[in-house]
């Protein structure tokens, strides 16, 4: 192995890379954009849940639970209505997605002691928003009995509930940390795939293999330029995380790139694996975004919980080298946890790029020979 | 001029389905994509690992923690002895809950005391830590009332009787399986048909197409059939596994469905034109369609609702044919409802696809002159 030769691939590779003004913009505009709009437009949080209610008692009692609803950040009341086939059509077309009617009944059955029923209806098409819905109902509801009975009734337990690392409960908090991981997954694999699928291209993969460079020479020289590109646009990533978006980065920020440059080296070789195996750069920008966007996005951890997976599937995850970076970021940047906690990921990140660029340079001597 | 679009057409159709890697791509990617959503999309809240530390060992605390378990949200994966074990249990991600019950707890019940439940919950993943809150409140709640003093003695509460409709068991499977078939037909279409125009160009083969007698319109109806039937077969591949294997109910009507798949790929055929004359290259015309497709889908309601977007990022939603579109199959599939309620989405949908289409089709014919 020659420093030299690797020194003038590297430089060769990046006059490349800079000629190609297209990607590389895009390099670091779709982060960001993606970011952006993860941040601000994706949110899990559920508030202003679009509610009708339909008031038969129209006495004080009902206009004071309504007014908490009215009141409270997660409920928005859109309409009054005044006929049971109003419910139908508001939540048939979607203007409303919660109904709440409260009978004629309401308040003569509350001050003469008997259990007042009301009925809320939850359109449930949306699972997540319906479940979280729910438990804001069950909270309304439990605050409006403690003030309506006469008697102050202590709690048979006192529940206690305390939130470690995300109190607000703010998805975003919970988003972008992961993102980062899919974003470079993906940007990476893009870039780098072309690398080599382009020499074959243009036929100058012949006039490489012509010159004294080896295969290992090759995959280094190749590699280089592209890390710093990468490395660049996670620190930028990162940035735009904390100082835009306001994520807390509670833990080391030395260990973190540390263990991004690890991860950026494994998709970095993977890039060039699938670039040196795909006969054109259609192909190989077609396959790197099949490979690395699909399963860091379903299979890493990112937005949906691993352990709710088939089995099958879990199995899969653990080939998935975002998975293990998706964890890591999520440690560093909220719970504040080092390599002590998070080793076994750090190791598994390390082993699959080592293993990946073996595989790329054998595959490479292979394809030269 | 008919018999010019069909030769066109005919002609795309074999160019389409000779390579195999492009069938490949059509027909089983779409598959892949809907069994990993299927298996791997969902918010349920299972199964939840749990640690359980019981300093007071007493009965009660004894059924409190089988209630736990036997409702199927909770695991208890670790039982501490003492509250030091708790936060590394939390940090390494072992348990997401942990639960204290006091020393005195069952003495606190029996003396009508409001006994102490701590419960300690990993913000993290905001979504999972809050539904998981409401299950331990439902459950404790339920629990309290059973245990506690008698329902005459208390002051009568307003009783909250909810229902849940359209999707009773809240199973976000439902919810998100219908918004695949509006994802899938979009990701194919866009790509099949931004790509078989700039292959054409790529080949050269544009001259030979602009010497024949065809006109710019004819070449864009021919050049967006096959794609229109790709849509419709992917749409209906998509339905069948929906229903047949991941049971997911279809309420409303087929033909209807199949109606509004004909509005919306208006659209998506516009956009994959225009597109297509902004691309130079095959794999450009891929990434471009790669890049709208991730803001299109973000910004549509397809995984969070609108409602809870910024306003300014609401607005954006409305430009976009996927909005519409997964409000009309998620209505035929969740709600069973039809035209009469629909028709402002298919409205708007056959508007923004008229000029989506016409705006395309303005461009291709000045890039062809």
């Amino acid at each position: 192995m020659s420093f030299l030769r690797i020194k003038a691939m590297a430089r060769k590779e990046w006059i490349q890379i800079r000629r190609d003004r297209l990607s590389l913009a895009m390099a670091f505009a779709l982060p960001a954009m993606l970011l952006i709009i993860y941040a601000y437009a994706i949110t899990f949080d559920v508030d202003n849940i679009l509610t009708v209610v339909y008031d038969q008692d129209k006495s004080s009692t009902s206009r004071d639970l309504i007014a908490r609803f009215a009141e409270s950040k997660y409920f928005s009341i859109v309409a009054s209505i005044d006929s049971y086939r109003d419910i139908d059509q508001y939540l048939d077309s979607g203007k409303a997605k919660v109904a709440i009617t409260i009978p004629f009944d309401f308040s003569k059955n509350l001050h003469i002691g008997r259990p007042a029923p009301l009925e809320v209806v939850i359109d449930g098409s949306e699972s997540n928003t319906a479940t979280i819905a729910q438990g804001y109902i069950a909270g309304i509801a439990e605050a409006f009995n403690q003030h309506q009975s006469i008697v102050p009734v202590a709690p048979v337990i006192d529940l206690r509930n305390r939130v470690w690392y995300n109190p607000e409960l703010k998805s975003r908090n919970f988003l972008i940390p992961g993102l980062i991981a899919i974003i470079m997954s993906v940007i990476i694999a893009l870039l780098i795939s072309l690398a080599v699928s382009r020499e074959w291209d243009r036929g100058t993969m012949e006039q490489l293999i012509s010159t004294p460079v080896k295969p290992v020479e090759i995959v280094i020289g190749k590699l280089a330029p592209y890390f710093v590109v990468g490395f660049a646009d996670t620190v930028m990533s990162v940035l735009i995380a904390t100082l835009v978006l306001r994520v807390p980065l509670r833990g080391s920020v030395p260990f973190l790139f540390l263990v991004s440059a690890i991860f950026l080296f494994g998709g970095l070789c993977f890039g060039l694996l699938i670039s040196i195996g795909a006969r054109n750069q259609l192909t190989a920008s077609q396959i790197a975004m099949l490979t690395s966007f699909l399963p860091s996005f379903l299979l890493s951890g990112f937005v949906f919980t691993i352990s709710n997976m088939p089995a099958v599937l879990q199995g899969f995850t653990y080939l998935v080298s975002a998975r293990y970076f998706v964890s890591v970021l999520k440690g560093v940047f909220l719970k504040a946890v080092g390599f002590h906690v998070l080793e076994t990921e750090v190791i598994f990140l390390a082993l699959y790029g080592l293993a990946i660029f073996l595989l790329a340079v054998k595959r490479l001597r292979k394809r030269i020979e | 001029m008919f018999e010019r679009i069909w030769y066109l057409a005919v002609k795309e159709f074999i160019e389409t389905f000779r390579l195999r890697r492009r069938v490949f791509f059509i027909f089983v990617a779409p598959v892949i994509q809907l069994f990993m959503f299927g298996y791997v999309a969902t918010m349920d809240v299972n199964n939840v690992s749990t640690a359980w530390l019981d300093f007071d060992k007493s009965k009660e605390s004894r059924e409190l923690s089988r209630r736990l378990e036997a409702s199927g949200y909770f695991t208890i994966v670790a039982r501490p002895a003492s509250s030091k074990e708790i936060a590394p249990l939390v940090d390494g991600g072992t348990v997401l809950l942990a639960i204290e019950v006091n020393r005195d707890f069952s003495k606190d019940i029996k003396k009508g005391r409001p006994a102490q439940l701590q419960v300690i919950v990993d913000g993290t993943d905001s979504n999972t830590a809050l539904i998981a809150m409401n299950y331990v409140n439902q459950i404790v709640t339920t629990y309290a009332t059973d245990i506690g003093v008698p329902i005459e003695a208390r002051a009568a509460p307003a009783d909250f009787r909810q229902r849940i409709w359209y999707n009773p068991d809240l199973k976000s499977r439902n919810y998100f399986l219908p918004g695949v078939i509006a994802l899938i037909v979009m990701l194919t279409c866009l790509m099949l048909t931004s790509m078989a125009v700039v292959r054409e160009r790529e080949t050269g083969t544009m001259e030979q197409l602009m010497v024949t007698p065809i006109r710019p319109l004819e070449l864009m109806l021919g050049k967006t059939m096959t794609p229109a039937l790709v849509g419709f077969i992917d749409m209906l591949m998509v339905t069948m596994a929906g229903v047949l294997w991941f049971h997911v109910p279809i309420k409303g009507s087929l033909p209807f469905l199949f109606l509004s798949t004909g509005v919306y790929l208006l659209s998506v055929l516009g956009i994959g034109l225009l597109l297509s004359t902004l691309s130079k290259t095959q794999q450009q015309a891929m990434m471009a369609s790669f890049f709208f497709f991730q803001p299109a889908i973000l910004l549509s309601g397809f995984a969070t609702p609108i409602e809870s977007m910024p306003r300014i990022f609401q607005y954006i939603t409305y430009v976009s044919p996927l909005r519409y579109f997964l409000v009309i199959v998620r209505g035929i599939f969740l709600k069973g409802v039809g035209f009469s309620v629909l028709w402002p989405q298919v409205l708007a949908l056959f508007v923004l696809g008229m000029l989506i289409f016409l705006f395309s089709a303005l461009r291709f014919k000045k890039r062809l002159e």
